[in-house]
């Protein structure tokens, strides 16, 4: 396996923490929740916006660009503080994040760019995302879909009528990443409705499965490129799904793996507090 | 009419590669000339139409133009949230298609049979929605909706429909068409049952009440000028449907109507009245328990005009 640049994962890794940084500051000023959920993928989105991902903010309709879609659309903090980083929209635009006359809404929207699918209702994005890898397929253009989804989403039917049709049409093409951070709205996923065996279940299903710890930015490189070696092997073409072991909350004390930071926003008080824990 | 589409749909597929024929494993003994000719465009999705739906948007967001197949309930209904999020919500150039459209599927029983659909498309924005007639009405809908991109909902019953236009016809979205001319009142009318329809609308010309009928064979969007224009020009206005009362064609023009008063104006909806069809019995017999024989259509033509005389 060769070395990752460690200056690389360094990097990602203070992309990701700048994500954190916006996810707070926006959701505190619009006095809005589901920060924990947008904490939890903030390392994912940082590997796949920085490095993964062959996207152009200039040519956000750009042909060949690979699709990536947030079907947990409530955790759009991230996904919008991504986006900024990236170069899709301006500062001013971030901060209009849930405020009247505001261009960003508490779940993403197709109309901003970027944004490859309105998502918020559970379970859709990765039927969408099999439709746009399966038209790449027919029209043999060789961009990427990837859908991030979430653990409680995967008790929606759809997920499994996907994860069946995926499999049988060896779209080698599609790449779901699970945001497993084990908390649902109501309890912890074991209490709610149980996935596991959760890898065993998507492995039934016909899938190359990688399990990795969705905080650790070099485990999840190297993740990603196993599944493009994976990809030229003419023998496998399965879509692949990398289960992503994270925490609710991540990075802040007080939110982690609390199932109330679903709904509760930061007063004064709490958003220094996660500021400054996040600086030192 | 089934025949009519796929037949349609070959020809368009020949002229455009971007149509695609999506079903939830059903058409058996209708799709297998497509499947021949265009085998890399036609997908047996299986029986999950609430995945093939989300699948068609992500097809048509990446440049296809799916038609998406099933038996009207399941299509419709099974995949409601589909429709909606992903195919309206994103305007995709997803054309849908409804077969079985009212109780066409008679002993297959009530959850076979279909009386929402219409009501429930047309609640959605971006959405166009058609019930043909017969199957001419089919074949110039297709090209129709291929050429006006976003999102539509087609109503077809099954096989064997009579032919109802007679000579040449100009089929535009959204422009009802008289099928039969008349001077006192006024039917109006969608889908297949149109056939019925039309034969009681002679036998109310025997009866010496001289009656039109229109194919509103779009119910959205609405031809509000030929409703305009009917209200002028008769004394009670009727519609006929094999679909609920509530929310369809009949709803479409209730609505128009109760904005647009015009006083002295005799309307009633007819169609099926709120309910689920547990009878047992061919399609002939079933229309007629429920009111939509030509005899009944015309019998409660005539007792309402009555009530009002």
């Amino acid at each position: 396996m060769r070395t990752l640049n460690q200056s690389i994962v360094k990097d990602l890794e203070n992309k990701a923490q700048q994500i954190r940084k916006l996810i707070l500051e926006i959701s505190h000023k619009a006095q809005v929740g589901h920060i924990g959920s947008a904490l939890s993928i903030a390392d994912i989105l940082a590997v796949l916006y920085f490095k993964i991902l062959r996207i152009n903010p200039k040519k956000p309709k750009w042909n060949l660009r690979d699709r990536f879609i947030l079907s947990k659309g409530h955790a759009v903090a991230a996904l919008y503080s991504t986006l900024f980083l990236k170069g899709f929209f301006t500062k001013k635009i971030l901060l209009s994040y849930c405020q009247n006359k505001g261009f960003l809404g508490e779940h993403p929207e197709h109309r901003v760019l970027g944004v490859e699918l309105t998502t918020g209702s559970l379970g859709h994005g990765l039927s969408v995302g099999l439709g746009m890898a399966l038209s790449a397929k027919i029209d043999k253009k060789h961009y990427q879909t990837f859908i991030l989804i979430s653990d409680a989403e995967c008790n929606e039917g759809e997920v499994w009528q996907a994860a069946l049709t995926a499999s049988h049409h060896r779209l080698d093409n599609l790449i779901v990443i699970i945001d497993y951070n084990k908390v649902q709205a109501l309890g912890t996923t074991r209490e709610v409705l149980n996935l596991e065996p959760f890898y065993a279940k998507w492995e039934a299903f016909g899938w190359n499965v990688f399990e990795v710890d969705g905080h650790n930015i070099a485990q999840m490189l190297e993740t990603f490129t196993k599944v493009q070696t994976l990809k030229l092997k003419v023998q496998n073409k399965k879509p692949t799904v990398i289960i992503a072991h994270t925490i609710r909350g991540k990075g802040i004390s007080f939110m982690e793996n609390k199932l109330e930071w679903h709904y509760f926003t930061t007063n004064d008080k709490q958003y220094r507090k996660a500021v400054k824990e996040l600086e030192s | 009419m089934r025949n009519a589409f796929i037949n349609t749909l070959e020809k368009e597929a020949n002229k455009n590669r971007n149509i695609l024929l999506l079903t939830g494993d059903l058409g058996f003994t209708v799709f297998e000339n497509f499947q021949k000719k265009f085998s890399k465009r036609f997908f047996n999705m299986g029986v999950a139409e609430a995945n093939m739906m989300s699948i068609a948007a992500g097809l048509a967001l990446s440049g296809k133009i799916p038609f998406v197949y099933s038996i009207a309930p399941f299509i419709a209904l099974r995949a409601y949230e589909q429709i909606r999020n992903d195919v309206c919500m994103h305007n995709a150039n997803v054309k849908i298609i409804g077969v079985g459209g009212g109780l066409v599927y008679t002993h297959a029983g009530p959850t076979h049979h279909i009386a929402e659909d219409l009501a429930v498309m047309r609640v959605l924005p971006k959405m166009t929605v058609i019930a043909p007639i017969d199957p001419i009405e089919v074949r110039l809908a297709i090209p129709q909706i291929l050429k006006k991109k976003g999102p539509a909902y087609l109503r077809l019953a099954k096989k064997g429909e009579p032919h109802l236009h007679q000579g040449k016809i100009k089929f535009e979205i959204g422009k009802g068409i008289i099928i039969k001319k008349g001077k006192d009142i006024c039917l109006i009318t969608c889908g297949p049952i149109a056939y019925n329809t039309l034969k009681a609308a002679f036998l109310l010309d025997k009866e010496k009440i001289s009656t039109a009928v229109v194919s509103m064979h779009t119910i959205k969007p609405l031809d509000t000028n030929l409703l305009e224009n009917l209200t002028k020009k008769y004394k009670a206005i009727f519609t006929v449907e094999e679909h609920s009362v509530i929310g369809g064609l009949g709803g479409a023009v209730a609505e128009f109507l109760a904005e647009n008063l015009r006083k002295n104006l005799i309307f009633k909806r007819i169609g099926l009245n709120d309910c689920f069809c547990h009878e047992i019995g061919d399609y002939d017999f079933l229309r007629k328990i429920y009111n939509l024989s030509a005899q009944k259509i015309a019998k409660t033509i005539i007792r309402s005009l009555k009530k009002h005389e």
